[in-house]
């Protein structure tokens, strides 16, 4: 099953790429939705000889909720700003690529060097994962939109969720379900934020938030 | 042990249950305060039992923070230290139900009542935690809970500035512990500490340097000079019964903790001894010195505070050489004094609080030039408050007296020992000697401005007497006092076992040296009891030779002048120019006025301020100098999210990186 999860993973750093390189943020939000489903195999995938419903219940749930719940709560925040592209962000699309193809050597370069406690499903699995958790907090640094950033705080998690998932297998039911949890939280908050904020301020523009500092 | 998770788990309930019956504040009061008192009568009744049987309590349960578990014990020194956590707190708690329905300004009063009873809860938990993790959790919920507790009267500009104060000072203490703590951790191997009799074994230096963190940290919260700012400035921004909870036994757990520390570094070096004696001596005479200067009587008591924290840094610094010289005959004593002076500085200075509450409850101020004459209007509050006065200033025969007594002894039978020794034997008693006579010159002053004499304006001339419980807490805590130095032998004795634990003795052999001590005590107290029955002798002969006469009262005779008045009494700032003169140099007094001028003077005006010498000289110029420092950092703040978060995910990598084989 090894080729699989290599296929999976690979589907991931490409949809990392996309979503560093568009500025159509409905095609960002459906590009992330992708990487949730794709990342719901995972689970099952790397435990295809000893599969049980707990991981079954676990890859539909977080599938459901990152294909899903999450679009959909992200579509609405979408309409509410009235806003569809992501304009002017701070480093550019192209410029994006490039360090996101940067980052991505970075991250083959230490997990290189990262010797793990226990073998791993395929070799790909440390830099995708590493790639993802930059990739998502890239994002988050790099765009001007309250929106954009939830979408890689989720691209973030994923990186996180790929770490875990593959590297322990075994991760504790409660813990993986309080991850998720979490992910909804946020998102849900952030959706209510944006759209207090663009209520308030005629925009989601969170670089012009910054009256609070010292 | 049950009895006491009981009363802390009553104060906590009784705490929420105040809080959130915020609504209706008469019911809310009643419940915060009795739930207080009652929870601390369940936890002295503990404490007592521990403390006479002698035998150690505890409880370990499991929890999830690593390298240690729930740890609670009950041991002698813990439950020596409950009594006037407990009693005082649940006294306070009487008087406050009646003190805050009376304030000015109506307020909900669920949200004090909470903190108050969080705060006693905290400080029953500092007291038994043996897990560094626990102990550090409850000494913040202390000091945050007593910190909302100053900010009472946040509308002031004066209690906010006092507030912000405290919490930094409290904060800064704290992270020298959390440094403490961990450095004792990779020592012992855990974060537990309890058990008899543990210590560590590590080189001189790192026991200094975890003596020298623990004497910053606990003595921050203790108010040793210079690191005292903190408490001339909240102690009156406090309502009374607050402050005094927070001067009578908050600060003791800072002398807990050190005495706690203490019994784990092992056999102390000599040069502990004479920090914590040259700390004693300065905090003891500066303390009293600035409270001599004070207008203002709840800032003369905090400055008093100061003073007696040095008085039981210096039966400390005596145990700590004691031991170190092995002369266990001088630690005891030193320990004794230092530790009964805990004892007795909680009883007299929680009542010296809370009659300066019923003072400036009843006249309305808290300038002592505005009182006078309230011995008449006020009896009850101006007899108590007269107790604590002689208490406080060392006088046989009440309970100040038995504690400076035991440390005088123990600098005394210092004497005969090598010439170090002796040397801070004679440094403690001419120490002890100057700090009992100021304080007694300084509670002349107070007592004869406030109570004595024509009542200088119109506050002092309406005030009335404080109400039946703010009366009966006040009477309990003199009892004690006078009871305390009526018993001096039989309390010693009975403390014995908290004198072991820190002087690392069984308390067997402990009792026995403190035996010539305890008879010396039992004459003194004999001698006071025949001059006590002499005074009364003589005030029931007064009684009956003035009996069938008339007593009239009269002006004083003044020179012919024809028209004075109680302006003319001395003031509280000229009652004390003498003294405050002659330490001039020190004391930095401003004085502002303009002196009567040509033969039909008008306008005549003077005042004079005290200002904190630590605060505006050194504190100020630190804190300027670490603002100038970090402002330099000022552009890292730039108030845009994305930086903040690159800033993490460039650590976060850069940690990653440097962390690789």
């Amino acid at each position: 099953m090894t080729n699989l999860i290599e296929v999976v993973l690979v589907l991931v750093v490409l949809t990392d790429f996309f979503l560093l390189g568009s500025s159509r943020l409905a095609a960002c939000i459906r590009i992330v939705a992708i990487q949730g489903v794709v990342l719901g195999t995972l689970p099952v995938l790397g435990h295809l000889d000893n599969l049980t419903l707990r991981l079954v219940f676990l890859a539909v749930g977080s599938a459901a909720l990152k294909a899903v719940v999450f679009p959909i709560l992200l579509f609405r925040a979408m309409r509410e700003a009235n806003v569809r592209h992501e304009i002017e962000p701070f480093v550019g699309f192209i410029a994006s690529i490039l360090i996101g193809l940067g980052s991505l050597a970075v991250s083959v370069w230490v997990a290189s060097r990262i010797t793990l406690p226990r073998p791993v499903v395929s070799s790909l699995v440390l830099p995708v994962a590493l790639f993802t958790i930059l990739a998502g907090l890239f994002v988050i640094v790099s765009r001007r939109k309250a929106l954009t950033q939830v979408l890689g705080y989720i691209v973030l998690e994923n990186g996180i969720y790929v770490f875990g998932m593959v590297l322990v297998g075994e991760i504790p039911m409660l813990v993986e379900l309080g991850a998720l949890l979490d992910a909804f939280v946020a998102v849900l908050v952030m959706g209510i934020a944006i759209d207090h904020i663009s209520r308030s301020y005629d925009h989601i523009d969170v670089d012009e938030l910054d009256t609070l500092r010292g | 042990m049950t009895l006491l998770l009981a009363a802390i788990l009553l104060l906590i309930l009784s705490g929420v249950a105040a809080l959130v019956s915020e609504d209706a504040s008469h019911p809310s009061a009643s419940m915060g305060a009795f739930g207080a008192a009652a929870g601390c009568a369940l936890g002295l009744t503990a404490a007592l039992m521990v403390l006479i049987g002698g035998q150690t309590e505890s409880l370990r349960l499991a929890w999830s923070v690593p390298r240690g578990a729930f740890l609670i014990e009950l041991d002698p020194l813990s439950a020596f230290f409950l009594i006037p956590t407990l009693g005082l707190s649940g006294l306070a708690a009487l008087y406050g139900s009646e003190y805050l329905q009376a304030g000015g300004v109506r307020r909900a009063l669920g949200p004090s009542w909470f903190f108050f009873n969080l705060l006693v809860a905290s400080m029953a938990v500092v007291l038994v935690a043996r897990n560094a993790v626990l102990f550090l959790m409850a000494w913040e919920v202390m000091s945050v809970s007593s910190y909302f507790l100053v900010m009472h009267e946040s509308e002031k500009e004066s209690v906010r500035e006092a507030g912000w104060t405290y919490l930094v000072a409290a904060h800064l203490g704290t992270a020298f512990l959390i440094v403490l703590f961990l450095l004792l951790g990779r020592e012992f191997g855990t974060l537990d500490f309890g058990g008899p009799g543990r210590t560590i074994a590590a080189a001189p230096q790192v026991s200094g340097l975890l003596f020298i963190l623990a004497l910053i940290g606990f003595g921050t919260k203790a108010g040793f000079v210079p690191v005292h700012v903190w408490l001339p400035e909240a102690h009156p921004a406090a309502p009374s019964h607050v402050s005094a909870v927070m001067s009578g036994v908050m600060v003791k757990t800072g002398i807990y903790g050190l005495a706690r520390i203490l019994t784990f570094l092992g056999p102390p070096q000599g040069w502990w001894g004479w920090v914590l004696i040259g700390m004693g001596l300065s905090s003891g005479i500066l303390g009293v010195l600035f409270a001599l200067a004070q207008h203002d009587l709840k800032a003369l008591l905090a400055y008093h505070t100061v003073e007696n924290i040095g008085i039981i840094a210096l039966g400390l610094g005596l145990g700590v050489l004691g031991l170190s010289a092995g002369l266990p005959g001088v630690a005891v004593l030193g320990f004794a004094g230092g530790l009964l002076h805990v004892l007795n500085h909680a009883l007299f200075k929680g009542l010296l609080f809370l009659g300066a509450g019923a003072v400036a409850h009843g006249s309305g101020t808290r300038e002592m030039d505005e009182m006078g004459g309230l011995l008449k209007r006020m009896p009850w509050t101006g007899a108590t408050f007269l107790v604590g006065a002689v208490a406080i200033s060392g006088l046989p025969p009440l309970n100040g007296f038995v504690s400076e007594f035991l440390i005088y002894l123990g600098a005394i039978s210092g004497l005969h020992s090598p010439a170090a020794t002796a040397v801070a034997g004679v440094g403690v008693m001419g120490g002890l000697a100057l700090i009992g006579g100021l304080a007694a010159a300084c509670f002349a002053k107070a007592f004869g401005i406030v109570f004595l004499g024509e009542p200088r304006s119109g506050h002092a001339e309406h005030a009335h007497e404080a109400g039946p419980l703010m009366r009966l807490s006040m009477a309990l805590l003199a009892i004690s006092c006078a009871a305390i130095g009526l018993l001096a032998p039989r309390v010693v004795r009975a403390m014995s076992p908290a004198i072991a634990t820190i002087a690392g003795l069984t308390p067997g052999r402990c009792r026995d040296l403190l035996t010539p001590g305890t008879g010396s005590l039992a004459l003194v107290v004999t001698a006071s009891v025949v001059f006590l029955v002499l005074v009364l002798l003589l005030a029931v002969l007064r009684r009956a030779l003035l009996a069938g006469r008339t007593v009239s009262e009269t002006g004083t005779w003044d020179c012919g002048y024809a028209r004075p008045t109680p302006r003319m009494q001395y003031s509280a700032s000229s009652f004390a120019q003498p003294l405050t003169d002659l330490f001039g140099p020190v004391l930095r007094t401003e004085r502002r006025g303009s002196p009567p001028r040509g033969y039909f003077p008008d306008d005549a005006a003077f005042a004079t301020k005290t200002r904190d010498v630590w605060r505006e000289e050194l504190w100020r110029r630190v804190f300027a100098a670490a603002e100038w420092v970090l402002s330099k950092f000022a552009w890292l703040q730039q108030g845009r999210v994305h930086l903040y978060i690159l800033y993490i995910a460039l650590t976060l990598l850069a940690l990653l990186i440097w962390g690789l084989p």
